[in-house]
């Protein structure tokens, strides 16, 4: 006796012909700041590569999340400017080297980005202008062979909305 | 502002075609089973014969190859080397036993492939060579179109009939390419072949994870600068945010019944776990703490998450009732671990164990608390048991570059995808779809 099935892999049938979902940068420029925001935000100071405030990294030891010493003056510096400027908002971004899971490091690098808050909170910056986000090692040199190279991604990046 | 250009017109082009194949199954012969032991510590000897193709244009079959390579990469086979053997059979009249048993098969498999106007007829045997029985013969027909995928429904065929467990040879895995700069979330057969792209962006994409039913994935886009959670069905290409949150939104993982997730939430502080319906609506925390919880799975009854922490100052597994309460250290071996996955059956983990300066994938027998280290690093990463639960996907670096590689869970057979992609990482193995 002989007995036919009907097989389908659904997926199989779902995937066929099946295009990509494109998406497009959203890091590009959308133009120029309005006239209002270069006075209001003092978009100048964050521009000028004399002020302290054109510096945005801060590098972290192995496995740390404390904001060394030497950074005391740029951490001031931004605490400063946000609140002093209450419609500026902050981004602090934390980043790792590439060892270990992806997840993982995401949260590795958002302790580093909250403990740089942190810093900034005692100093007068309101959680309200401040995100604190992490790329974890997303944007790490994947050809590292030594500390050197990765103390290069261990660091947060400072970034504003309006810059 | 607009951010991007969602262009889901093409999406919506799916072409959804009709292609089933059927089989007939002849219950001529009397069925006899091979005894194995020991759960894969001992493989089973099999010859894989070339299936004779019967064709207008005569090109060589490679379906025994498609078979072979099935097998042997499930850890449980040993395909012997065939090619110097006087007589390749493909009807059962041809065997000469002698000669099988000389080269220490233990079973075989021959057949024909014919193939006529774009459809093509597979009959095939699998036999016992010490009995000189019949374990299997079937008829598979289709359109030429699914030529890999019957070559697959055989090697499951055959890989069930001897360890009584399904294969997993027609189940789909994901991972994400990164390519001159951009990402995909790509679905695969589970022997690399048939690669689609689901999703491109020119951010990074992590954290791709198969709804229980196959039909959706939920994934972790940096596409706004930060990490956001969306849904995409495989379906309709039909795309939804399920987790915008100030801070980060990551590493989603489903409910076993496909109704929530466990999704990590910062706002302005550490990773915490989180539930939420797949809509985006329902958002509760699970466990609450100063330190980082990341890395929630479901266990397959649904009544834990398994997580990692550095509660204890270095990450480590920990586990917590769905309904929440106080956790559990799981894990205690090595200087750090991380990444866990669950065995289907829920009797064993798979995670990330950090000691003397490697990264290895380790297997941890809940029952016996048994730990296996079955890779050898130095930065292997993103373990994920097959839907059978006999083998285990992961990712690994050569020379700075992301490959995928699988694992038998006793360690013994290893074997890597050729994948082209500059880069290559976050595997996900599908369900197994009825």
């Amino acid at each position: 006796m002989k007995k036919s099935l009907l097989l389908a892999s659904l997926l199989s049938l779902f995937l066929v012909g099946c295009s990509s979902t494109p998406i497009n940068d959203a890091s590009k420029p959308t133009g120029p700041s309005v006239s209002n925001d270069e006075k209001d935000l003092d978009l100048a100071s964050l521009r000028d590569p004399n002020n302290i405030l054109s510096k945005r990294s801060i590098y972290f030891d192995y496995d740390k999340d404390v904001v060394k010493a030497e950074y005391k003056d740029l951490v001031a510096a931004h605490a400063k400017y946000v609140s002093t400027h209450p419609k500026a908002k902050m981004t602090l971004t934390g980043n790792t080297d590439d060892r270990g899971s992806r997840e993982y490091n995401v949260s590795l690098g958002q302790r580093r980005s909250v403990s740089v808050k942190k810093s900034m909170n005692v100093l007068g910056a309101q959680d309200t202008q401040i995100e604190t986000v992490s790329f974890g090692e997303e944007r790490a040199d994947t050809n590292c062979k030594d500390d050197a190279c990765y103390g290069k991604d261990r660091r947060v990046d400072i970034s504003y909305e309006k810059e | 502002m607009k951010k991007y250009n969602f262009s889901m017109l093409n999406i919506f082009k799916i072409f959804i075609s009709l292609y089933f194949f059927s089989f007939i199954h002849s219950n001529a012969f009397a069925i006899e089973t091979i005894e194995i032991s020991g759960g894969g510590t001992k493989q089973i000897n099999i010859a894989v014969m070339p299936y004779k193709e019967i064709a207008l244009d005569k090109t060589n079959s490679r379906m025994h190859q498609i078979i072979a390579a099935d097998l042997y990469r499930s850890g449980f086979f040993r395909p012997l080397d065939i090619e110097g053997l006087v007589n390749k059979p493909s009807i059962l009249s041809e065997i000469n036993y002698p000669e099988m048993t000389a080269i220490e098969a233990q079973v075989m498999t021959l057949g024909q492939v014919e193939i006529n106007n774009n459809r093509m007829k597979v009959n095939w045997f699998l036999v016992d060579i010490n009995k000189k029985t019949i374990l299997t013969t079937m008829e598979f027909s289709g359109p030429v179109a699914q030529y890999r995928a019957i070559a697959h429904k055989i090697s499951d065929t055959i890989y069930e009939k001897l360890t009584g467990i399904p294969g997993v040879f027609s189940t789909k895995i994901s991972y994400i390419s990164k390519n001159k700069g951009r990402y995909s979330l790509n679905v695969a057969d589970a022997d690399g072949f048939n690669v689609q792209s689901v999703v491109g962006s020119p951010q990074p994409l992590i954290s791709a994870r198969w709804s229980p039913d196959g039909t959706k994935f939920a994934y972790v886009s940096f596409e706004k600068k930060k990490p956001i959670i969306y849904i995409q069905s495989l379906v309709t290409g039909q795309r939804t945010v399920v987790a915008n949150f100030k801070g980060n939104n990551s590493s989603p993982s489903w409910s076993p019944d496909g109704r929530r997730l466990a999704i990590v939430l910062t706002y302005n502080a550490n990773s915490q776990i989180y539930l939420i319906d797949p809509d985006g609506s329902n958002l509760k925390p699970l466990i609450q703490s100063a330190h980082i919880d990341t890395e929630p799975v479901w266990s397959p009854d649904g009544k834990f998450i398994y997580f990692t922490s550095d509660r204890g100052g270095r990450p480590q597994i920990y586990k917590v009732s769905s309904s929440g309460g106080e956790p559990q250290r799981v894990s205690f071996e090595g200087n750090q671990n991380l990444n866990p996955n669950i065995s289907p059956d829920g009797k064993m983990l798979s995670y990330v164990m950090q000691d003397e300066g490697r990264f290895r994938v380790v297997l941890h027998d809940l029952q016996t608390g048994q730990i296996t280290k079955i890779t050898d690093g130095p930065f292997d990463e993103a373990p994920k048991f097959s839907p059978n639960g006999h083998v285990i996907l992961y990712a690994h670096k050569i020379n700075g570059s992301g490959e995928l590689s699988t694992v038998s869970i006793d360690g013994v057979v290893r074997q890597s995808f050729n994948i082209h992609a500059d880069d290559i990482r976050e595997p996900a193995w599908g369900p197994f779809v009825k």
